[in-house]
């Protein structure tokens, strides 16, 4: 019997030095082996997605969600009177909350997702971490989000330097000193918005878990790596599989508490003597996924399958010590190309 | 010994340590040492076994093995 061929749309094609997952789902949802046209939706036009070889069928560029809901909808509408999508797979947090809030418009329209809901989105953002520790009983260090940087002068006691100034969305940058917290409070506002938060650095090691879960309390993947090389940006350039039962037992915890519907990605600090720190949430899928794909887990895949409404089965295991080392290569490209996308708004 | 089963050790002395993914190489001595520990012999043997190995004598054998265990310690290796 041949497979339905599924129209996928997947954002987070800007593959440099900060990397979006769209490169890393696409490549998960090919190995799979499903019979996919992929549709990569864009919101630059020289993001290296658009333009790697195989990777996808068509790229419209859409815009950012802060120009709007309505013209987010009417682009959507446009690409899916073109593309028939069936599936929506969302890569960036700043993006969220709009896919969230019209899960259902889309659905009416055919497009299935599988996100968090939007109480389960919020619940865990940045500046709400301290409530959230609380309500699941998980460890958290010391946090405050800060509104103005005069506050930052006046932190509370148990916050002390060096500690991480983190943007509402993405970068952080440890502080020691009171002008650099001030510097980098402005940076984050002003790239950001507000609230900035403040978090007590805590010593240890950074490990990270990349889970999905279906909405109903069960882990139906979960995958725990250490970054190995870190960029000055803070980000993954290389990383390891472990085998941390009690980091995965965390991870189970938490989904099964929060009934969490969708991929997470969680970032903690082991400690010396053995403690977990839970110092971040993310709502989606990490840059890094395709490690846990060649782990064993597609959680790519498992996604589709989920939004799809089909029953997909837990996995419990994949293999340890396998490693994942990003590298730049570059692409040479047809000026035609680039007009294309910057003239049509497709390619 | 489980902590130290529980290490992928390869012929050559390279040393992973899955439950935190951090890597190690050693050397011979320490391949030996590691090997035996596992096996489930006793200080006084893996001295023995040294001092046989290596050909040194026991005072050298004695200081290298409680060395070498105070880094797997270290390490966590062993508790």
């Amino acid at each position: 019997m041949t497979q339905k061929k599924l129209t996928i749309a997947i954002t987070g094609l800007n593959n440099i030095d900060s990397p979006g997952p769209g490169v890393p789902v696409i490549r998960g949802i090919k190995d799979s082996g499903m019979n996919v046209r992929i549709i990569g939706l864009a919101y630059e036009n020289l993001e290296p997605g658009i333009y790697m070889p195989g990777l996808v069928d068509k790229t419209y560029l859409i815009p950012y969600p802060s120009v709007g809901s309505e013209s987010f909808l009417d682009r959507l509408t446009y690409i899916h009177e073109q593309e028939k999508i069936d599936i929506i797979i969302p890569n960036f947090d700043s993006e969220l909350y709009l896919f969230i809030k019209f899960s259902d418009t889309l659905l009416k329209m055919g497009i299935h997702t599988f996100l968090p809901t939007l109480k389960q989105f919020e619940e865990r953002q940045k500046d709400n971490l301290p409530e959230f520790a609380k309500k699941y009983k998980i460890t958290v260090p010391k946090s405050k989000a800060v509104l103005s940087s005069n506050e930052l002068a006046d932190l509370p006691n148990e916050i002390s330097y060096p500690y991480f100034i983190k943007g509402k969305f993405y970068e952080a940058y440890k502080v020691d000193n009171y002008n650099q917290a001030v510097f980098y409070f402005n940076q984050l506002s002003s790239k950001w918005g507000l609230p900035v938060v403040v978090q007590q650095a805590i010593k240890g090691t950074e490990v990270n878990v990349i889970a999905l879960g279906d909405g109903e309390g069960n882990t139906i993947a979960a995958v725990a790596m250490r970054k190995q090389y870190i960029t000055d940006k803070g980000k993954a350039w290389g990383g390891i599989t472990l085998n941390d039962e009690r980091l995965l037992k965390i991870t189970h915890n938490i989904i099964n508490e929060t009934k969490w519907r969708g991929a997470m990605e969680l970032e903690m600090i082991k400690t010396d003597d053995g403690e977990y720190h839970l110092i971040e949430i993310n709502p989606r899928i990490p840059a890094w996924v395709y490690l846990a794909v060649g782990a064993g887990q597609n959680i790519p895949e498992m996604i589709c399958q989920l939004a799809m409404g089909k029953k997909v089965k837990p996995l419990k295991t994949y293999e340890y010590g396998k490693m994942f080392i990003r590298y730049s290569w570059d692409l040479i490209g047809d000026i035609k190309d680039f007009e294309k996308i910057i003239m049509l708004g497709e390619l | 010994m489980s902590k130290l089963n529980s290490l992928a050790i390869s012929d050559n002395g390279f040393i992973f340590k899955p439950s935190t993914g951090e890597s190690f190489t050693t050397n011979d001595l320490g391949l030996v040492i590691i090997n035996l520990l596992k096996e489930g012999k006793s200080n006084e043997e893996i001295i023995s076994a040294i001092t046989e190995e290596f050909e040194v004598d026991a005072i050298t054998a004695e200081r290298d093995l409680y060395d070498y265990l105070d880094f797997l310690r270290t390490e966590k290796m062993i508790d």
